[in-house]
């Protein structure tokens, strides 16, 4: 069996608030083009473990974290902060359109890297509109307002403007909370299309959204993670009770 | 948390048990009316057959609705599918003892061909069996469920040295033939009903351990992620 190639590598991740452990000793692997699903209930550390990789945990206040996260084998901690959030891109759960147009939305990143060519710049918009599932949907209305845009419009703009920095990894954080079906499937198409170039990982209290969409799930409940391992095993026959109570609406 | 999805599938075991029950006194009216020479017994049986088959579409439609409802992970899933295979052996169980009163209908109107010995034992064993896979699934239980699928040798080794028997008999008698084919066939019936009931025990060993053991897949190393 081919050993799969790990993007992110967790050595005894341990992250506390004022003290109190959020995240206690996780130890896990994030393999290169895979979706790994992040399940648990709140406050099982879902959210600080996504924040951790790519160090916007580092604004908390009073945060310790201890251990070693390698990103293709660089610790994160001995990059650029700015840099690495480059390559290790977040879309929040809800969408955070800039008050700018379309193109200016999904350009800011590259502009504030120095782009100035117009036709770059176009290409980029184009390619990311292209790869969040938008394009048909925006190409004539790249001059309008984002906010005009629909819920699961706006969220899109925003995955299109993550990528359009070229990232190597993409979090996502609850992504279709505040979205309908339809907008939802849309972006679940999308994750499917775009781990074939980016490695992703998705936080979800939506159990079924982790079924459906990722190749790995890891289960966390109070800052441990209980279980890891693909997501038919997780989903049919989990080893541990606990992730079998939690995933079969027992609690949470 | 006691879920409301809970509930619904209680009732749905239930409605199971139920028929599991039916299923398995068919298997006896069958034998009966063939040891007792008793055609009405047979009729019992035809009666309750019409039954089984309303339950089964029953059960099936109600897990379906559950499976679009609920969307159920894990345990829940496991149950429903094994549910959903338990009742479908079930249904064949019922089957296969309405042959036997088929039969027996048409063996009354001949003299007995020998005294029926094998053929109550085969049906207690394939009885025992259904009746054990049903307990094992009621009660989680698991090893239950193991000696279940052990006994189904036992009734395979009546039915292999019945067969050479009767061979011998229509041999030595040509006369003899058809009612030997139809005893012949009886003990087929009862074979494949400690089939099924092996089919169900396998079921219940995968609701309980999340382990197929199908056709020995457990002896194969298992796929790690």
């Amino acid at each position: 069996m081919v050993t799969p190639e790990v993007k992110i590598e967790l050595k005894d991740l341990t992250v506390s608030f004022a003290g109190k452990k959020s995240l206690d000793r996780v130890n896990l692997d994030i393999r290169t083009h895979e979706i790994l699903s992040i399940i648990g209930p709140a406050n099982s550390g879902k959210t600080t473990f996504l924040k951790t990789l790519n160090r916007l945990i580092d604004l908390e206040k009073n945060v310790r974290v201890e251990g070693r996260i390698l990103l293709d084998g660089r610790d994160i901690y001995r990059e650029d902060p700015v840099l690495l959030r480059c390559k290790v891109g977040i879309i929040f759960a809800l969408p955070v359109p800039l008050p700018v147009t379309v193109f200016e939305n999904v350009v800011y990143g590259v502009r504030r890297q120095g782009v100035k060519d117009a036709r770059e710049l176009s290409r980029v918009a184009e390619r990311s509109l292209r790869d969040a599932y938008l394009w048909d949907e925006m190409k004539d209305r790249l001059q309008e307002q984002a906010m005009k845009l629909s819920g699961g419009q706006q969220q899109r703009l925003c995955i299109a403007r993550a990528l359009a920095v070229n990232p190597e990894v993409i979090l996502f954080d609850e992504p279709c909370s505040a979205l309908d079906p339809i907008s939802t499937a849309k972006i679940e198409e999308a994750m499917q299309t775009l781990k074939d170039h980016y490695t992703i990982v998705l936080v979800t209290n939506n159990t079924k959204q982790a079924a459906r969409v990722g190749d790995r799930t890891a289960f966390f409940l109070m800052g441990e993670l209980i279980e890891i391992d693909s997501t038919r095993k997780i989903f049919t026959t989990p080893r541990d009770r606990r992730t079998d109570d939690y995933i079969s609406g027992r609690f949470g | 948390m006691e879920r409301h999805f809970d509930e619904e599938l209680k009732n749905l075991k239930q409605k199971l048990l139920q028929m599991a029950d039916t299923a398995q006194g068919m298997i006896g009216l069958a034998v009966r009316a063939l040891t007792e020479r008793k055609e009405p017994l047979a009729g019992e049986v035809f009666a309750l057959e019409e039954k089984v088959n309303a339950a089964e579409i029953e059960i099936e439609e109600e897990v379906l609705r559950l499976l679009a409802v609920r969307q159920p992970a894990a345990r829940d899933l496991r149950l429903l599918t094994a549910i959903l295979k338990i009742n479908n052996d079930l249904e064949r169980v019922a089957d296969q003892a309405e042959n036997i009163a088929e039969i027996a209908v048409l063996l009354l109107k001949e003299p007995p061909l020998k005294p029926v010995i094998d053929i109550p034992k085969m049906a207690a064993l394939s009885q025992r069996m259904i009746k054990n896979g049903i307990d094992a699934f009621v009660k989680h239980d698991a090893s239950l469920a193991k000696a279940v699928c052990e006994d189904d040798d036992a009734v395979d080794r009546i039915n292999d040295q019945r067969f050479r028997e009767l061979l011998t008999t229509m041999i030595a008698d040509p006369k003899s033939v058809t009612r030997a084919v139809d005893l012949i066939l009886v003990g087929r019936n009862l074979e494949r009903i400690a089939d099924h009931a092996t089919n169900i025990s396998e079921d219940v060993i995968f609701i309980e351990e999340g382990k197929n053991i199908k056709h020995h897949l457990q002896e194969k190393p298992e796929a790690s992620s």
